[in-house]
């Protein structure tokens, strides 16, 4: 197995707002947008530098999507902020039309997203996104595993064209990627090469899956393990050749299991080469109250569960 | 160019309408007929566009318009009048518009942008989002320095919705004068008169108090009035306020049997109605 190390931990949002200051200098058309959570989306570095390119929107996020659409029509390249929850569900319509079905090439750059955000609770929770803007055509999702890397991939969208989703997250976790990484949208990380199961992983359930593989190891199990930060286009060629080779697969994200990273596993997977698959995911139920680390364990989000879903999958080979 | 002129034009959109409508047994000629007399104008007389031709002997189309007056239409049902007159003007053959909602067809139902239909920029038929968008392009040109205008048409049962006055709260506030927006006031929606349906009260206090400027067009079929509203939109721009024009239109007008009444919304005509139709509108620039 080989060692991932962290220093330090940070929010993955806080990596969204480097990669935002960062293109403040790099790239005069990007503009961002956002309603009412300045502070939250880490907004206040790329505002200082560049007053001129942010339009606050008030809470008013509908209007924010068309706007952002009609900034992209006139060449800008606009990223709309705000909570995943209110960047995705609440807007899915202005989205669609305005966004993907126009071609327009607006990012969506949300954040406190799934469980950990904790304390909130399920009205802010959203667990759904990844499966409403995996179904949307032509939409690229990325869902970040630690700080350098939700900076990298913010960094990297401005130079993609095309509408686009970014998720990421409120609470702090280790920050283990490289700092100068180069994001390539649409391809797996391999983050450790093993023979006996592959754990397919998203966002910060890739740290947890590097716990677990550690884990497995002293078991005497060699796990191999995959970031699939982004969620569409899903690097298939990478999944299904691990899989051919493990011969089963554990996929973990914070997510609804319906709809997101493990579905398009296993979509992927029964068309092509079936492989047995089990699933981390919250499994149909809204989330609740409680501290990130409480939630994570309540429903089964950490590196003991992917070891026992591995123990299960690796039975049914 | 002179009224005598645009009404000539609008009458043979209005016959473009009709035919087309009738031609695929589908789509919304009321709304469409209703607004003929605004986007005619809008396209013949009002917007400044580029006029430069390509080889195939079109307008030059860009999606950016940069240095251009745009329109957005955000009741996109009323696209057989969008797809008449962007043809008629010269953005594409008029040919093309026999193929409307037909299948493989770049006009659909709805404007969209994943045909590649030149003239249009942004896809609308779920309502209540044109005027978001276009207060985004509007800002845009702000930006970017750009002096021209943003026009975008909305319907008055699209004013139910909310997202219209999140749109409406936006453009005061940063100051959007180079945007100019009218509601199509033709008291008329799907299920029926629209005070009836869901009274909109006094659309014109409401943008008010939202800290628009307002204009009357008392008759939207009145090409003398649309006109004048139009050049009285441009005098009040640049004054710090977005305009909006209150547009009266009969839904249905030109066509007798079609007027006065909301049925004719998303109603096509059978043959013998088609004929009648054609009947009291003259034919100026030819069928295609």
């Amino acid at each position: 197995m080989k060692k991932y190390i962290y220093t330090e931990k940070k929010d993955t949002r806080s990596g969204f707002g480097a990669g935002m200051a960062e293109l403040g200098k790099l790239n005069p058309n990007v503009v961002a947008l956002c309603a009412d959570l300045v502070a939250s989306l880490k907004l206040d570095a790329f505002i200082k530098e560049n007053p001129g390119r942010f339009v606050q929107c008030g809470i008013a996020e509908a209007n924010m999507i068309g706007v952002a659409a009609g900034l992209a029509v006139s060449g800008y390249i606009p990223f709309a902020t705000t909570f995943a929850n209110f960047g995705s569900g609440r807007v899915y319509d202005q989205i669609r039309q305005s966004v993907a079905y126009s071609g327009t090439n607006v990012k969506i750059a949300v954040s406190h997203a799934g469980l950990t955000l904790g304390e909130d609770g399920a009205t802010h929770q959203i667990l759904e996104d990844l499966a409403m803007m995996r179904a949307m055509p032509e939409m690229t999702v990325i869902n970040p595993c630690d700080y350098n890397q939700t900076k990298a991939a913010t960094i990297a969208l401005a130079e993609h064209v095309g509408p686009a989703y970014l998720r990421f997250g409120r609470p702090v976790v280790p920050v283990f990627t490289d700092a100068h990484q180069k994001f390539e949208i649409g391809k797996a990380w391999m983050v450790n090469e093993g023979k006996d199961v592959s754990i397919i992983a998203t966002g910060h359930l890739v740290w947890e899956a590097i716990l677990a593989g550690e884990l497995l190891e002293k078991e005497g199990i060699d796990a191999e393990i995959i970031n699939i930060h982004t969620i569409k286009p899903l690097d298939e060629e990478a999944i299904l050749k691990s899989a051919a080779k493990t011969k089963c697969v554990v996929t973990a994200e914070e997510h609804q299991l319906n709809g997101g990273l493990g579905d398009a596993v296993c979509q992927l997977l029964s068309r092509n080469a079936p492989t047995p698959v089990e699933m981390i995911g919250v499994n149909n139920s809204f989330g609740e109250s409680g501290t990130p680390a409480q939630l994570m364990e309540k429903y089964g989000l950490n590196a003991a569960s992917i070891v026992e879903k591995v123990m299960k999958v690796m039975s049914r080979k | 160019m002179q009224i005598q002129n645009l009404k000539e034009i609008a009458s043979q959109v209005r016959r473009d309408i009709v035919r087309m409508v009738h031609a695929c047994q589908s789509g919304h000629p009321g709304g469409s007929l209703g607004c003929a007399d605004l986007v005619t104008a809008l396209y013949f007389k009002e917007m400044m566009i580029d006029e430069s031709r390509g080889k195939d002997g079109f307008l030059q189309f860009s999606r950016a318009g940069v240095g251009e007056d745009q329109f957005f239409l955000s009741n996109g049902h009323i696209s057989p009048l969008f797809y008449s007159v962007l043809a008629r003007r010269g953005y594409f053959a008029v040919s093309e518009l026999a193929t409307f909602r037909k299948i493989n067809s770049r006009l659909q139902g709805h404007p969209a942008t994943h045909e590649h239909l030149p003239g249009i920029r942004i896809a609308s038929g779920s309502l209540g989002q044109g005027l978001s968008v276009a207060a985004g392009v509007a800002y845009a040109k702000k930006l970017k320095k750009d002096t021209t205008t943003v026009f975008v048409l909305m319907g008055d049962g699209e004013q139910q919705e909310g997202q219209i006055w999140e749109a409406a709260q936006f453009a005061p506030h940063y100051k959007l004068d180079n945007l100019v927006a009218i509601v199509d006031w033709n008291n008329q929606q799907i299920d029926g008169p629209t005070e009836k349906v869901m009274n909109n009260r006094d659309i014109k206090a409401k943008y008010e108090a939202f800290g628009w400027a307002t204009i009357d067009l008392h008759d939207g079929n009145d090409l003398q009035q649309v006109t004048d509203a139009l050049a009285k939109a441009r005098l009040l721009e640049g004054k710090g306020k977005p305009i909006v024009i209150l547009m009266k239109s009969e839904m249905g007008f030109g066509v007798d049997f079609m007027m006065h009444t909301h049925k004719w919304h998303g109603t096509a005509p059978n043959d013998e109605q088609l004929a009648k139709a054609l009947e009291q509108l003259p034919e100026t620039l030819g069928d295609y």
